[in-house]
Order: C-alpha cells, then sequence, then structure tokens
C-alpha cells in the first residue's frame, strides 16, 4: 500500500539521486568504455580504432609491472593488515585495562588522508633508512614496496579490528562456555569457535582490504611517487600517470583502456573474495 | 576479569604498541617546531634544542603561504553541502526503492551496489569533462558530484536499513491523511537517525580526504580543499621547505583529531554498522 502511494512520487524521491548518479556516475562510466576503443587528445577529436588501445598496453611494459606489482601489493597488505587486525582484536575483547584507550589510537590513523598519510611516513622512513644506510624510498623500489606495507597498515589495522572487535563480541558466551566444560583448549576455542563464528567479519575485511589495496593511489602518489622510474608505481598512478602526465596524442586512449583494465581486474577479484568466504560462512 | 594480576603484562604490551603506533605523528609534531636546517633526513629524530627550537613560527608560514584558512573553507563547504545532500537525497531514494520494489528500482539498486566497486581512475577523466560541461567544477557545484558518486554507500546502507523497518507505521500515518513527503520527513527520518549518523559521518571520511576528484575536477590556480593544498605546497616549489610542510601536515591533522576524540562513539559506531550491512 506504501509503494503504491508513493510511486508516483518518484520526480521528488528518485529522481534528484538518480540524476546526480548519472552525472557523477552512469554517463562517464559508459562514456569512458566507449572511450578506451578511441584515440584522443580532448574530446573534440575522437576517432574509433577498436581494439588497438587494448594491443597498445599489451607493449607497455610499465603497466604490466605495475599490474603483477598492484596484484602482490593487494594480496601481502590483505593478508597482513587481517592478521595483525584479528590479534589486536582478540587482544581487547580480553577485559584488559585500557582497552577503550588502545581501540582510540588505533584507529586514529583512519581518520588522516592518504596524501598526508605519505608525507608523515616518507619523512619517518626516509630518516630510518638513512640512519641504517639504505637508499631512500625515491631510489629503491623494494624499499618503496615495504614503506607503502608499512603505511597502509598503520592505517587500516584499527578499521578492520573495530570490524573484528564487534564480531567477536557478538560471539554468545555460552558457546565458548559450553566448550571449555567440555574440555576445549584455548586454542581449540580460537580455531573451532571463534574464527568460524565470526567469518562474516573476515568477509568483509578481506573484500575492503583487497578492494582498498588495488585502488591505492594517494598513498603511493605521496609517499613514493612511483619513483624510481616508475618501479613502485601501483596501477591506479600508473593510469594517473599515462593520462596526465606523458604528452603524445594516443596516451589518453591507452590510458581509458588500462582503466578498463583495472576495473575489471578489481570486479573479478571482489566477486571471486566474496563468494570464496561467504561459502565459509556458517548459519546462525 | 578473574586474573587481574595475568592482565598487567599485555597491557604493557599494548601500551608499548600503542606508543609507537603514535610515533609517526609525534616525529611530525616535533620536527614542526624544528629550524629549517635541523630538519634533514638524517636529523629528523633529534629532539628540538635550544638552537633548533623555532616555536610556531613555520605554523605561520605554512598558514600565509598555503592560504590555510580559504583551503579550510572550501574543504568544510565541499564536505558539509556533499554530505547533507548526500544523505537527504539518498534517504529518500532507498525508501521508495524498498517500498515500490519495482524493476526499475531495483535496477537503480543494483546499478549503485555495482559502482561501489569500480575504481575512481575508471571514470575520473570522462567526469571531469562532465563537470565542466555542465559547470560543476566550483566548490559550490561539486557536491551534485559527489552525490552521484557517493550515493552507491549511502543508497546501500539506507535500503539495508529500511528494509528492516515495518511497514505498518507508514501505513497507518498515510491513512490518517500525511502526504508521503511529510511520512518522510516525520516518521521516517525519525526512524533512520542511527543510520543517518553512521552513513554522514563514512561519507565525511571520504569526501573530507579526497585527493583526486576534486583535483580533476576543480581549477588548483583557484580553489585548494586541504588535500590538494598540502600537494601543491610539497609539489610547487622547487626546493621544499621541511618546517612548514611539516607544520602544514599538523594543521592539517589536528583539526580531525579534535573531532574524532569528540565524536568518537559515532564514529566508531558508524564503521561496524557500515560493515555489518556490507
Amino acid at each position: 500500500m506504501v509503494g503504491k502511494t508513493i510511486k508516483k512520487w518518484w520526480p521528488l524521491f528518485v529522481l534528484p539521486t538518480f540524476a546526480a548518479f548519472v552525472i557523477g556516475f552512469l554517463w562517464p562510466f559508459l562514456w569512458g568504455i566507449y572511450l578506451s576503443f578511441c584515440k584522443f587528445t580532448t574530446v573534440q577529436d575522437v576517432t574509433f580504432v577498436g581494439f588497438s588501445n587494448y594491443s597498445k598496453i599489451l607493449i607497455d611494459k610499465t603497466f604490466s609491472h605495475s599490474f603483477w606489482l598492484t596484484v602482490a601489493f593487494a594480496f601481502v597488505s590483505s593478508i597482513l593488515i587481517n592478521v595483525c587486525a584479528f590479534a589486536i582484536a582478540l587482544a581487547l575483547t580480553k577485559g584488559y585495562k585500557g582497552t577503550n584507550a588502545f581501540r582510540t589510537v588505533f584507529f586514529m590513523p583512519n581518520l588522516i588522508g592518504g596524501i598526508v598519510l605519505g608525507y608523515i611516513w616518507q619523512t619517518l622512513l626516509n630518516g630510518l633508512l638513512s640512519m641504517w644506510g639504505q637508499p631512500l624510498l625515491a631510489l629503491s623500489a623494494r624499499n618503496g614496496f615495504i614503506g607503502m606495507l608499512i603505511l597502509l597498515m598503520w592505517q587500516q589495522i584499527g578499521y578492520m579490528m573495530i570490524i573484528y572487535v564487534a564480531g567477536l563480541n557478538n560471539v554468545s558466551p555460552d558457546l565458548i562456555e559450553a566448550a571449555k566444560i567440555d574440555g576445549a583448549t584455548s586454542r581449540q576455542i580460537l580455531f573451532k569457535i571463534k574464527i568460524p563464528m565470526i567469518m562474516p567479519s573476515v568477509t568483509i575485511c578481506t573484500f575492503l582490504t583487497l578492494t582498498n589495496g588495488f585502488k591505492m593511489f594517494d598513498q603511493n602518489l605521496s609517499l613514493t611517487g612511483g619513483d624510481p622510474g616508475k618501479q613502485s608505481q601501483l596501477l591506479a598512478l600508473n593510469i594517473y600517470d599515462t593520462f596526465y602526465a606523458r604528452s603524445g596524442p594516443q596516451w589518453k586512449g591507452i590510458g581509458q583502456a588500462k582503466a578498463v583494465v583495472f576495473f575489471i581486474l578489481v570486479v573479478a577479484i571482489a566477486l571471486v573474495q566474496l563468494k570464496a568466504t561467504s561459502s565459509k560462512e556458517v548459519q546462525q | 576479569m578473574a586474573n587481574k594480576k595475568k592482565s598487567i603484562i599485555p597491557t604493557i604490551i599494548l601500551t608499548v604498541i600503542c606508543i609507537l603506533w603514535l610515533y609517526p605523528i609525534l616525529l611530525i609534531l616535533l620536527n614542526s617546531l624544528k629550524v629549517e636546517s635541523a630538519i634533514t633526513t638524517s636529523g629528523v629524530f633529534s629532539f628540538p634544542t635550544a638552537e633548533t627550537w623555532n616555536g610556531i613560527s613555520n605554523f605561520i608560514a605554512s598558514v600565509t603561504q598555503m592560504d590555510f584558512l580559504k583551503s579550510f573553507w572550501y574543504s568544510l563547504v565541499i564536505s558539509v553541502m556533499s554530505v547533507v545532500l548526500i544523505l537527504i537525497c539518498c534517504s529518500m531514494s532507498a525508501w521508495y526503492i524498498v517500498r515500490v520494489n519495482g524493476k526499475l528500482s531495483k535496477a537503480f539498486y543494483y546499478l549503485c551496489v555495482f559502482s561501489m566497486v569500480v575504481p575512481f581512475q575508471m571514470v575520473m577523466f570522462t567526469l571531469a569533462k562532465t563537470a565542466d560541461t555542465l559547470k560543476l567544477n566550483n566548490p559550490y557545484n561539486i557536491c551534485i558530484i559527489y552525490l552521484g558518486f557517493g550515493a552507491g554507500l549511502a543508497v546501500f546502507m539506507f535500503t539495508g536499513f529500511v528494509k528492516g523497518i515495518p511497514m505498518e507505521i507508514e501505513e497507518a500515518a498515510l491513512i490518517d491523511g500525511c502526504s508521503p513527503f511529510k511520512v518522510y520527513t516525520q516518521v521516517l527520518i525519525p526512524i533512520l537517525k542511527p543510520t543517518i549518523i553512521s552513513t554522514a559521518i563514512l561519507e565525511l571520511m571520504w569526501v573530507w580526504n579526497d585527493y583526486l576528484l576534486p583535483t580533476l575536477v576543480l581549477d588548483i590556480k583557484k580553489y585548494r580543499t586541504i588535500p590538494m593544498a598540502v600537494q601543491y605546497f610539497r609539489g610547487s616549489f622547487g626546493h621544499v621547505q621541511m618546517g612548514p610542510m611539516m607544520a602544514s601536515i599538523m594543521i592539517d591533522i589536528i583539526p580531525i583529531i579534535i573531532v574524532y576524540l569528540v565524536c568518537q562513539k559515532y564514529i566508531i559506531e558508524g564503521v561496524v554498522a557500515g560493515a555489518v550491512k556490507g
């Protein structure tokens, strides 16, 4: 009944959001797919070239490098962040003194923007590296990669920890009590009860960390800027670089084609991951 | 808990980790108080001494060079306008989507969910062009773009919540002669309040810190949000002045930390609510 009454009110309830959605997402998205098959420098001189942008990606060495770097980065960062966040969440649900203060501190970096985070860690890490006589972030791709990992961990562990704490607090104490009476060890309680019971939290946290790892841009731009010689460039930065930092008529189309490949990769990974982890969730 | 003695050691360990966690920010704070010559790559760890103490002059330099107050104003205008617009429009749409539940509204819902996964690089070039054509390239109109790009998360969160509201209350109000708009303002908004707060926080964290979208859409010479100003500051001068740079980072962080400490409860609840719905 409510549905019937409000149905004709769509110009007020849905139209504003939908119009903005078309302007801010749908139209640029579809146009972007079209432009990936075109050669253009401005939107006025577009010529259709078919799949040639896509075939040019294959020759671009910087793309394949940043592709594999991003895949490695997303998976490694996702695992590290989830393991650390879960460990801290376990510690914070044991009722130790000062739990609230710890939670406050761990979450805080999450509120700081990526650009600023990058500069904070650049200062700290370059200081450490020069103290140890190691090449600075901008001079060593390996150090840049590790630097980005540390930065992302610092930023996201707090967020994931909050989600895990909420999940762990929802595990019924009766269940743990019952297991204890049956003589389960604390290790068994962890692996056979707590972890299976919080699988929904694991699903969402892996989803968030994986997609954030793939999409990381700001932190990459400010921490290493892709140096040395595009060696620490993740995909998002590589696409940005192709669009705005290279001169020549062909690059914008190639950049757009790269963006389409990137988009397909992120969606595919997200779908596979959601399917894989949500199948392990227990019905409560 | 039962074993008080045992819990001292973990508390100490956690305290140490927390201090390490805060160290990067403390380091920037210390350096923002030093004179230029004392902030070298290897000298960042030294404490400010009588000779290297610079007081707040780095902060003054950074505020004036960065035109901080203007950036702060733009960031504030963009964030507040965008988030208010997102909350109003998306809660209305979510209500409509759930209650009407036709093919079109379902399609719109799935498009919104889909838009959350799409990386920004996919649309950045065309979006900037669209914004230019439609004259959305200033800090007062950019909120329409944020509404479009932020609708995904907000519609998703609101529909998740509206589904759990029994229809009877709205029905009763309609039978009593309320117009649908009045039902929305008088019945739905009060029920939605917790979700409105959570969504507001998630969207605010995103818009306030967003760098790439305003950089591409706005004219960087005229309008700079805070993240843009920090990046511009770093990139525009041949030689980066480290002292004011450190100060500009602190100026960016301090308001965030104050807001966080005041609204901590809501922020953390907002994150949890967002994750549960997700």
